[in-house]
């Protein structure tokens, strides 16, 4: 069924009895041509382009609960391409033009939002690394705009610019970032996928791997073996235990970030501002909630809970740019686990298992990346050879010293 | 979180900084053959279990030792806290 404003005026005129489910709830066959672990905004994205670009058939997506519970439905909604490195760069890029399209392609409404973002700066040095970093973004056919605190003081003129230990002295925006509505991320690839002929099969564990003489031959799972020419694990934060029954080890660390929304209130934040040296983040909901977050715990987690010194620290963060939060009410906190990587980047990539590959390590920005980390992994599921815009996210890099570190923090996963 | 440090009693956990996995303790031989190998696993592979996991926390607003802390990765609850430098030793190592 395709959605369009006649559909909704002709629905409501006939008592919205027309309305189907946007996808089936299919149960598994016993083999696939490809199965994707994991139905998050990845693995979803994996199997609608697969399906639909490559003309692939036979896939199935495994969640272990429900489509859209792990972090696609639990991050902060923050699309950007605002990155320094070539071995980033054009991949984000790819990842916001897909985004800039993303409705029109699925026929579904995801309210993509190109309402900006704005990341502050505070320092002389501070102001030379974003001038970098917006360098390089424009050289990758991104857009960049620094912006001088009086311009900023224009859009958003609450903040407090005299903050005696971190100024703003001005920013780096990117007008074509925003934020989408991340549930019908999900939704919206479900029933593209869907229709395309996907199985997606919830309530579906996988619990082991079947390997021989080097192979990949299946899964074992809650509902029985499935098996499969190809394995291709898409579980973000599940990345290590699911990789695990695989034997390997990986180059992540699982850690908790939290997010917060605060009660609704009228337009007061017209676009995304990101605080960094103050650990706070924070844009404006179309409901009306302030949505914010800062940094990680920074302890290995899989709890899917926060404690509470990280909350204190988000809180005064915010309170020290924006001083009118001081009377606005928390709704709702939460916290979801990262897949933290070594050097801050994400792996996608085969295994040294023939018929095995791996996509995780997105650390908290793996939202923006949906729509560009569907495809790739889509292309190398189909080709075996990696998507131009995502070589060098290879497992080998730590070996070989290619790491693609934004920050320059090291093999440290929680300073990323 | 509070850790309950083997000198000073309860501490907040807020007090330390995290570093990871305890088994950095045992930094591999650089004369080794296989010495590539064994840094790439040293410096970037993690087992990152869900369940009970041993990691080194350093008391950086307190005593600044370093403590092997015992801990729950799915519940928070900590079990055991250790001086690492008793830990290196009774592992076997001598720097
Ligand atoms: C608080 C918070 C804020 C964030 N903010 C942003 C942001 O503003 N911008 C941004 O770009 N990114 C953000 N992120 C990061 C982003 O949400 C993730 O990087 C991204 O969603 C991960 O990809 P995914 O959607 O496929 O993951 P998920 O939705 O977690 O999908 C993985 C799925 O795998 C399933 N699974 C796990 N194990 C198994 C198994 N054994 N068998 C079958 N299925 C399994 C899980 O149930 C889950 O549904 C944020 C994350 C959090 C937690």
């Amino acid at each position: 069924m395709r959605y369009s404003g006649l559909r909704v005026i002709k629905e409501a005129l006939t008592g919205h009895r027309g309305w189907g489910p946007a996808w089936r709830d299919a149960d598994p066959k016993p083999d696939y041509d490809y199965v994707i672990i994991g139905g998050g905004g990845h693995g979803l994205a994996t199997a609608y382009y697969l399906a639909k670009k490559y003309g692939k058939s036979r896939i199935a997506v495994l969640e272990k609960g429900w489509i859209g519970g792990g972090n696609v439905g639990r991050n902060t909604t923050i699309i950007r391409s605002n990155y320094l490195l070539d071995g980033n760069e054009p991949f984000y890029e790819l990842s916001l033009q897909l985004w800039e399209n993303l409705e029109q392609e699925l026929n579904y409404n995801a309210m993509v939002s190109q309402r900006g973002i704005l990341n502050l700066f505070h320092t002389d040095a501070q102001r030379d690394a974003f001038i970098r970093r917006g360098n390089a973004m424009m050289l990758n056919g991104a857009d960049a705009d620094l912006m001088s605190t009086e311009r900023i003081l224009e859009k958003y003129p609450f903040l407090n610019v005299h903050n005696a230990r971190f100024p703003i002295k001005g920013g780096l925006a990117q007008h074509r970032g925003g934020t989408v509505r991340h549930d019908a991320v999900a939704w919206g690839y479900a029933r593209g996928a869907d229709q395309h002929g996907v199985d997606i099969i919830q309530n579906c564990e996988v619990t082991g791997f079947r390997i021989e003489h080097g192979k990949v031959l299946g899964v074992e799972t809650s509902r029985g073996y499935i098996g499969a020419k190809k394995v291709a694990s898409c579980v973000a934060g599940s990345s290590s235990r699911v990789m695990e029954k695989a034997g390997m080890r990986l180059p992540i660390e699982s850690h908790v970030l939290q997010a917060f929304v605060s009660e609704g209130l009228k337009p007061v934040l017209p676009g995304v501002i990101t605080f960094g040296a103050g650990h706070f983040y924070c844009s404006q909901s179309d409901k009306g909630g302030l949505v914010f977050g800062g940094d990680l715990d920074g302890y290995n987690s899989y709890a899917q809970r926060g404690n509470l010194p990280v909350v204190e620290d988000v809180c005064e963060g915010g309170m020290a740019i924006f001083p009118m939060l001081g009377r606005v009410r928390l709704l709702r906190m939460w916290g979801g686990i990262m897949d933290m990587s070594m050097d801050g980047s994400p792996i996608i990539d085969q295994t040294h298992i023939e018929g095995l590959y791996f996509n995780g390590g997105w650390c908290y920005g793996g939202f923006k990346a949906t729509p560009a980390s569907g495809l790739v992994y889509a292309h190398l599921l189909a080709t075996d050879t990696p998507h131009p815009t995502a070589t060098a996210y290879r497992f080998d890099r730590f070996e070989r010293g290619l790491m693609i570190d934004e920050k320059g923090m090291g093999n440290q996963p929680n300073l990323h | 979180m509070i850790i309950h440090h083997p000198i000073l009693g309860p501490r907040d956990s807020a007090e330390f900084t995290y570093l990871g996995d305890a088994n950095l303790i045992h930094r591999p031989d650089w004369q080794a053959e296989d010495a590539l190998a064994q840094f790439t696993d040293y410096g970037y592979q993690r087992k990152n279990p869900a369940g009970v996991h041993r990691e080194l926390w350093f008391h950086e607003q307190g005593d600044r030792s370093w403590l092997v802390v015992t801990r729950n990765t799915v519940t928070h609850e900590i079990t055991k806290v250790e001086l690492a430098r008793d830990v290196a030793r009774a592992e076997g190592r001598d720097t």
